[in-house]
């Protein structure tokens, strides 16, 4: 710790902190465009200027400097700076005229108006009128890609959008070409970026130069009602922001969660919105003679109440999708639990993972922000970019900083990091491979790519065996690490929503194992012919066209449940939005079908569903935290060789992946653009 | 005037062969072994009491420059980098060393480069320097074949030198772009601190020198310290390439003892002011980057750093720019502040919008179409660029405005008279490019 004085107030600070976080953390308020957080100073502003005793008689970059750079006084004193000296006026004064010299004063049609950092520290640190008389430059506006609008003119050249693809994203897409007053930030050749957390950039540009195309021109940001959610995109459970304006919402933002997302969301997360408003299942459907017709609740009701009278409980059962909250799926649990059926199942994608080995054994143990500590990771059946493009920034971040070795077995795809690459299927798991000896937080991450085949099982216990040879556990430290896709995924297996004694899987289930299927949400199955599929979902996808009922429900922003995600995260989402039309909250119709099949569930609100769910499942109170759940059993895991077949991620088109996402015209396009990329790297 | 047995560069004029036999005859490679043996302390210490001061335009001393540089260590070597780009308005001393001496050059990089304990040493030609990198690269090819450097050469100390061709960049001649370029990236200034005796090239611990300040160490070496400071008045010892252009009768680059009275050196080497000393009516001393100094001022001032210093302006590189009264100073002056917009790299605010800004001033006062008012705003907008910006190019584009309104206020009162005393038809508005 130094020992400062800023503005004449002694303060600690350690010695690394830089000028600017030395002011802050005395209370002083230090302006800034290009200095963020979470990217490399680039000192290019001049915003942050102040004065410091004893260095050279010119204001300094207070981003730019560290504590440990200043001279002490000549008596040994504390070393000086100050913010509010009439040296300091003067800079910021002069910064702010030259960087509004060439800003349009377009402020009322600008989409940034309100939310505009030029804008407010114009008002606080600048002067009232301009002394520039010349004309202002004018600059051509580029494309870059479908999810940012760019309106150069306001460009202030900040660079923290070439720092965050080069850094964060790891694309370096963006960059400047030209120099001095004609420096122009744009892609190369004005190709759209290929990253899938580009529209961060709208998001840390300080001025209106880049905005989110879709929601060009459509609010203000005081008109906005927001709201703190959790997105359901992937499973990483990214805190998120959905701003709406009446019933409708009209975007996403990220929030801030150290621990899981920073404060970053990837594209699909934030530009699913206009998938919210299409394609929606807004009143039940009953099919009759082959067709679907409008029907009301009760005929709905009626219905199935009918078909379940006449099937026998083995013969009924239950999936749960992949954006389905723990509310709902509790109470799907209790409903064919009352039927007496042992059929249900969370994991569509025919996952291997299970309760019964343990909670450990399908979490992502060590955390998101664990990855920062680990010091080698092994990626197995896996494609982290595009499962998790959040996620996979994380374990950029760990690998710029050095000294982390990544092995993949799996697909050979960009990564936006260099890394090993081992094999492509099981046979690369050979007692052969483990970590090197001076790791001593090593990782091993597995992905659905490795799990969820008929083989899962054997892959697992391959995988824990390696994870044990590399002293992936030791001393507290637990790197077996599982990155689940569907954001639904550990909340089911954490209720043990997996098939009972002798029940059947999904993938059984499906085939024609039952009579009567109640899906709840799961889009990526294919249900044979023969069953009576009852659906109940947000939209009209895959599963609603095989549907014999429909039961309109509602969307992630349109409902208040809990979502754990991968690491074991219980999170809780918050209602935005309401439902449209005749759709309800999941929870409440499958509360209002069991009354209809006489089994009525023991609830009648949310709250006294979620006091039912924290008895039987008391982690998911702790929301927010990790609760440490059960050690890893391997026993009774299917020994054996695995297949041959080389792992493939289950996501092979990252914008489409959940009837939301298809829905949406913006991911369609930014879906055909990536294929259209895929298709050129492989000519 | 320098006695021709007190010149370093004997081939300024290219008038015998730049080659390693004719450099030999003139001294060069001449004992550099004995003064390698002597050992790099007693290098730093003989740079050092040689009062050896940058020649680039800073002026910093050579000597404790070199000796900022850390121990050697093996995970981070430490690098020498020749600044060759020359590219100041008005300079052309260091072309000449490339072209007609560069065996000086190439032996003082060896001897840099052994007191600072660096194994390689790159070489960063201007990129409009065409036949100097020729001549250069020539020049340490026959080096590395005589084995004079090179990783066993005669003098053991392994070394290597490399010459890069930059390409054509203002901002590159600034020592942490000259850095970033040479890494392969957009020739941008870094911030400082760290310094690059620190985290220079690579991020490893460099030094960053001028041509002429590295040509000139081994000469000294030679001839010892106390013969060099016996040059020159306190504080800027030694002798110094000065490049005379502009009006006077014969321009030309001399190598000139420091201190010599402007008068002596125009009169001495250039055959006088254009037109005599009565038509005088300013100078620039120091290449385009420091203040003009009028007629009055200069002609009796001795050409040093700290002698022009006082005048508020500088020596610079030594780029003696003079102009007589058939100048239009006011045209002048906008042209180098059209050059500073030119160069201008766009990293940081002050420097990217006020160059522009200035020079569009300037240009309007050129005609007159200004405001009186609008000469004091101008002089402020150049101190809100001036220590505002990375690095000290927004101080170059600063400076020579300040000296005109220093020094010809009065002028460009007289310009906006006349053009408001004058019928105009209003100014068609043209867009900014």
């Amino acid at each position: 710790m130094t020992k400062v004085l800023v503005d004449n107030k002694e303060i600690d600070v350690p010695a690394e902190y830089t000028l600017l976080q030395a002011c802050e953390a005395a209370g002083a308020e230090i302006p800034r465009f290009c200095f963020h957080e979470r990217l490399s100073i680039a000192g290019n502003c001049r915003m942050c200027l102040i004065e410091v005793k004893g260095g050279p008689p010119k204001p300094q970059a207070s981003c730019a400097m560290s504590v440990r750079d200043l001279r002490p006084g000549p008596n040994g004193e504390p070393p000086a700076m100050f913010t509010n000296t009439p040296m300091v006026k003067k800079a910021r004064e002069g910064v702010m005229e030259f960087l509004l010299i060439n800003h349009p004063l377009d402020c009322p049609i600008c989409d940034q108006g309100g939310e505009c950092d030029l804008q407010d520290q114009a008002m606080a640190f600048g002067v009232d009128s301009s002394r520039y008389g010349e004309n202002k430059r004018a600059v051509e506006d580029k494309y870059i890609g479908p999810l940012v609008k760019t309106s150069m003119n306001r460009c202030i050249h900040c660079t923290r959008c070439v720092r965050f693809t080069a850094e964060v994203a790891g694309t370096g897409d963006m960059g400047a070409i030209g120099r001095g007053e004609d420096m122009e930030i744009t892609t190369y050749l004005e190709t759209a970026m290929a990253s899938e957390l580009q529209g961060n950039v709208a998001d840390l540009c300080p001025v209106g130069a880049l905005l989110p195309a879709p929601q060009s021109f459509r609010a203000r940001s005081w008109e906005l009602q927001k709201t703190q959610s959790i997105d359901v995109m992937d499973a990483v459970g990214s805190a998120i922001r959905v701003d709406t304006r009446g019933r409708e919402v009209m975007r996403i933002l990220p929030r801030l969660n150290e621990a899981v997302n920073e404060e970053w969301i990837s594209d699909k997360t934030r530009q699913v919105v206009d998938g919210l408003r299409a394609q929606r299942l807004d009143r039940p459907y009953l099919r009759e003679n082959g067709k679907l017709r409008a029907a009301t609740w009760r005929e709905a009701f009626a219905a199935i109440a009918a078909k379940v009278g006449a099937t026998p409980p083995q013969k009924i059962g239950a999936i749960a999708g992949d954006l389905a909250s723990v509310e709902e799926i509790y109470a799907l649990q209790g409903l064919m639990r009352a039927l007496g059926s042992a059929n249900v199942d969370c994991r569509q994608d025919g996952s291997k993972s299970h309760p019964k080995f343990g909670r450990a054994s399908y979490l992502f143990n060590p955390g998101i922000a664990g990855i920062e500590e680990a010091d080698s990771l092994l990626i197995v059946g896996s494609n982290p970019r595009r499962e998790a493009p959040v996620l996979n920034a994380r374990i950029r971040k760990r690998w710029l900083r050095g000294n982390f070795l990544i092995g993949v077995v799996g697909e050979h795809a960009d990564l936006t990091y260099p890394y090993r690459y081992i094999g492509a299927g099981p046979e690369s798991l050979t007692g052969d491979l483990k970590a090197p000896d001076s790791s001593k937080k090593p990782m091993l991450l597995i992905g659905q790519g490795a799990l969820a085949r008929p083989d899962g099982e054997a892959v697992l216990k391959r995988a824990l065996d390696i994870a044990t040879a590399s002293r992936v556990f030791v001393d507290g430290w637990n790197g077996f690490s599982v990155l689940h896709t569907a954001a639904a995924r550990v909340g089911g297996l954490d209720l043990g929503f997996v098939p009972g004694g002798g029940g059947m899987d999904a993938l059984a289930m499906a085939k024609g194992g039952v009579d009567v299927l109640f899906n709840l949400g799961a889009d990526e199955i294919e249900v044979a012919a023969g069953a009576f599929v009852i659906y109940q979902g947000s939209h009209g996808d895959l599963g609603a066209h095989r549907a014999d009922v429909i039961l309109p429900g509602a969307a992630y922003t349109e409902k208040s449940g809990t979502w754990v995600n991968t690491e074991g995260r219980a999170q809780l989402g918050e209602r935005a939005a309401f439902p449209p039309g005749a759709a309800r909250e999941d929870w409440a119709i499958l509360r209002a079908l069991s009354e209809a099949l006489g089994h009525k569930l023991p609830f009648d609100s949310l709250s006294a569903l979620r006091v039912a769910l924290y008895r039987d499942a008391p982690h998911m109170a702790a929301i927010d935290q990790i609760v440490a759940g059960s050690a890893i059993n391997a026993a009774g895991m299917a020994a054996g060789a695995p297949d041959k077949a080389a792992f493939a991620s289950p996501i092979q088109d990252f914008y489409l992946t959940n009837p939301i996402a298809r829905a949406s015209a913006t991911m369609a396009e930014c879906s055909a653009l990536a294929r259209g990329r895929a298709r050129q790297a492989a000519e | 005037m320098l006695a021709d047995r007190d010149r370093i560069f004997t081939n300024l004029y290219g008038l015998q062969s730049f080659g390693l036999d004719a450099a030999k005859k003139r001294g060069a490679w001449d004992q550099t072994k004995v003064l390698i043996d002597a050992g790099k302390d007693w290098v730093i210490a003989e740079m050092k009491a040689s009062g050896l001061r940058g020649r680039g335009g800073a002026g910093f001393p050579t000597g404790l420059k070199w000796s900022f540089m850390p121990k050697p260590d093996p995970a981070r070597p430490s690098y020498l980098v020749v600044n060759a780009d020359e590219s100041e308005p008005g300079t052309c001393k260091d072309r000449e060393i490339m072209r007609n001496d560069p065996h000086l050059l190439i032996e003082g990089c060896l001897i840099a480069s052994f007191a600072m304990g660096a194994h390689a040493c790159y070489i960063y030609v201007r990129g409009e320097y065409i036949l100097e990198r020729e001549r250069l690269q020539a020049a340490v090819d026959e080096a590395y074949a005589a084995n004079l450097i090179g990783k066993n050469n005669l003098h053991g100390w392994p070394f290597d030198l490399y010459v890069h061709h930059g390409a054509g960049a203002y901002i590159c001649g600034e020592e942490t772009a000259l850095l970033e370029s040479l890494e392969g990236k957009k020739g941008m200034p870094r911030l400082k601190p760290p310094f690059p005796a620190n985290m220079g090239l690579y991020g490893c611990p460099t030094t960053v020198n001028n041509v002429e300040s590295i040509a000139v160490a081994p000469t000294i070496l030679r001839r010892g310290a106390a013969w060099f400071s016996s040059f020159g008045a306190k504080n800027n010892a030694g002798t110094k390439l000065f490049c005379v252009s502009g009006h006077v009768n014969k321009p030309c680059n001399v190598e000139e003892a420091m201190s010599i009275p402007f008068r002596e050196l125009i009169d001495t080497h250039c055959g006088g002011v254009r037109g005599g000393w009565d038509n005088l009516l300013a100078v620039i001393p120091g290449g385009s980057s420091v203040r003009c100094v009028p007629a009055a001022q200069i002609v009796d001032c001795p050409m040093d750093f700290d002698s022009l210093g006082k005048l508020r302006s500088g020596l610079g590189t030594a780029a003696v720019i003079v102009m007589d009264k058939s100048t239009d100073i006011i045209r002048a002056i906008a042209r180098l502040s059209y050059f500073y917009k030119h160069e201008s790299c766009g990293q940081c605010t002050p420097c990217r919008e006020g160059t522009g800004w200035m020079w569009r001033v300037m240009e309007r006062m050129v005609e007159g179409r200004a405001q009186k008012r609008e000469i004091d705003m101008l002089l402020d907008v150049t101190t809100r660029v001036e220590g505002h910006t990375i690095c000290a190019l927004g101080d170059a584009a600063a400076w020579p405005i300040q000296g005109l309104i220093a020094h010809f206020r009065p002028e460009i009162e007289k310009r906006i008279d006349s053009y408001a005393g004058n019928p105009h038809s209003d100014p068609v508005k043209i867009a900014a490019e």
